[in-house]
């Protein structure tokens, strides 16, 4: 059970909260999940990574507007940042150029430092936040990067919990 | 429930050693990876399912570059500068190195649709046509506004998503690749957003070292005829290794300057407009059929900033996380389980599955008490 996945931990390596991580893996193990929800992305700004703040109808009564689109601003922001054009992305690029970009070989960019970032907060908005709700967001490099898939869950007993669990893992991750 | 059934695993388990130690372990995300690619090194290293001529042009730079450096450099230090094998060997490296990792990189592809997601995508198109009696297919294209300019983004059957901007699905390698530009054949993979710079760092430092060697040969032959009585005299007098590794070398570089600078202009056309092959050549954003509004509207308009935003830009992580493991779900667990009861003998082959899960059944879940707080809060929340 303690192998179970490791999703966030794997890419992120975080040294620390084990404990309400193993929280979080009950409240998937012992409840049923009954939907997915999908916040898909908004292009209007081109390529770069931003969500739909639109609150989806599914959440209504699960979660407050203001509590989602917070959520969903703040990751906007995460992802701008990292993404941004600026001095340290020119300085970075050109030491890279000049190493024929072995470098990166040996640095963290300043894009996966903004996604630790991103894992730790959405590992706290979890705690804080959804799960108490019910709800559970999975962090979008966990899917490409496409969408932000929030599961919702169903406050059954643990009866219920094996065929709930059988549907959501033969899609798998 | 549970219980009885782990019980029955275990004295069967125990009774059939052999096939059961083998496949405990857990398995790495590219080993299945639904895409084309072929992996290497655990998954550190990625290419194409072809690997095209990518022997061939390691080959022609090897060799090439090799006979330069053991015909031509000692000649040319002698009697030049010995600048020449250092700028050579400077220019080899970088051609070497940014050729790997062109090859070896993932470009930008984008994993594919877990079936879920894929389902909501369905549900969202078949919605508006679902009144209708006559069948209709439902419409697989998004339309979105970029920069005043109307984007179509298609769905992608494969892997059962919508397209982002500038993705095209490479047939090839059967995969959605972020801003493809193309699948090229001699580097032996897809350029893509994750490494179009190094395929362009490949290509200008390859023009540039096949300029140098032609230049470095014919300065060599030039300085050869001089010292004796014309050319025809003096590739008489030397051996025939150097007849024909000069031979070779212009040859190789006669044709390589021209094709490989004409492409190394065209890419750096691209980068100023911030446009890739993909759309240069399907002329997206040329106004093909008069329209006048059409215009690139990723450009930023500036050829400076376009080309830092290209070449110097934040590097991308990848999005297929080929060395994460697969994690064992439970219904690899269950499914063997609840076959097992009315099926006794069929239960070597589900020990055998259940182990090659990696992961024993589970014990019955632990008792519920992180589910009490959301019965709390969700009634608080009703009544509020």
């Amino acid at each position: 059970m303690s192998s179970a996945p490791r999703t966030a931990t794997e890419r992120t390596k975080l040294p620390y909260c084990h404990e309400s991580f193993h929280n979080l893996q009950e409240l998937r193990h012992s409840a049923s999940l009954a939907n997915k929800v999908f916040i898909q992305r908004d292009y209007t700004d081109g390529t770069v990574c931003k969500f739909q703040t639109k609150f989806p109808s599914e959440l209504d009564s699960r979660i407050e507007r203001t509590l989602f689109e917070d959520t969903v601003k703040m990751l906007n922001n995460y992802y701008a940042e990292a993404e941004k054009i600026g001095g340290q992305s020119y300085i970075e690029g050109c030491l890279a150029c000049l190493t024929v970009y072995l470098v990166f070989l040996c640095i963290e960019t300043r894009y996966d430092k903004v996604l630790k970032k991103i894992s730790r907060y959405i590992q706290e908005q979890n705690e804080k936040v959804y799960a108490p709700r019910g709800l559970l967001i999975t962090d979008p490099i966990e899917r490409g990067m496409r969408v932000i898939e929030i599961s919702v869950y169903e406050d059954r007993g643990s009866s219920g919990s094996s065929s709930g669990s059988s549907t959501t893992s033969s899609s798998g991750r | 429930m549970n219980n009885r059934e782990y019980q029955q695993i275990d004295p069967q388990a125990l009774a059939t050693p052999p096939p059961e130690h083998m496949p405990k372990r857990a398995r790495r995300r590219w080993e299945v990876f639904p895409g084309k690619n072929r992996f290497c090194c655990d998954g550190r290293v990625m290419v194409a399912r072809q690997g095209g001529v990518l022997p061939l042009t390691l080959a022609l730079i090897l060799i090439t570059s090799g006979l330069f450096f053991v015909f031509d450099c000692p000649f040319l230090v002698e009697h030049l500068t010995s600048c020449i094998p250092a700028i050579g060997g400077v220019l080899f490296v970088f051609v070497i190195i940014s050729l790997l990792q062109t090859s070896f990189t993932d470009p930008g592809i984008l994993p594919r649709a877990t079936p879920e997601e894929a389902a909501d995508i369905e549900k969202q198109i078949d919605n508006p046509t679902g009144s209708s009696s006559s069948y209709r297919p439902p419409p697989r294209t998004k339309e979105v506004v970029i920069n005043q300019q109307v984007v179509k983004l298609k769905y992608c059957f494969t892997c059962k998503i919508f397209r982002p901007p500038r993705t095209s699905h490479c047939s090839l390698c059967d995969n959605c690749v972020e801003r493809f530009d193309h699948h090229c054949p001699w580097v032996g993979n897809c350029v893509g957003k994750r490494n179009y710079r190094f395929f362009y760092t490949f290509i200008v430092s390859l023009s540039f070292l096949t300029a140098f060697i032609f230049g470095c040969v014919t300065t060599h032959l030039a300085l050869r005829s001089q010292g004796g009585n014309g050319l025809v005299f003096a590739l008489q007098a030397s051996p025939f290794s150097f007849t024909f590794s000069t031979a070779l070398e212009l040859v190789v570089c006669f044709f390589s300057v021209w094709s490989i600078l004409g492409l190394s202009g065209f890419h750096t056309y691209l980068v100023a407009a911030n446009l890739t092959t993909n759309e240069d050549i399907k002329g997206s954003w040329s106004g093909k059929s008069g329209n006048e509004d059409v215009g690139n509207p990723y450009s930023y308009n500036s050829i400076v900033k376009n080309c830092c935003s290209v070449l110097c830009g934040p590097m991308p992580p990848s999005l297929i996380d080929r060395r994460g493991f697969v994690p064992s779900d439970d219904s690899v667990q269950t499914s063997p389980v609840e076959i097992e009861l009315p099926a006794a003998k069929n239960n070597r082959n589900m020990v055998g599955r259940a182990v090659t899960s990696g992961r024993p059944p589970p014990p019955p879940p632990p008792p519920v008490v992180t589910l009490q707080q959301p019965d709390i809060s969700i009634q608080s929340h009703s009544t509020a």
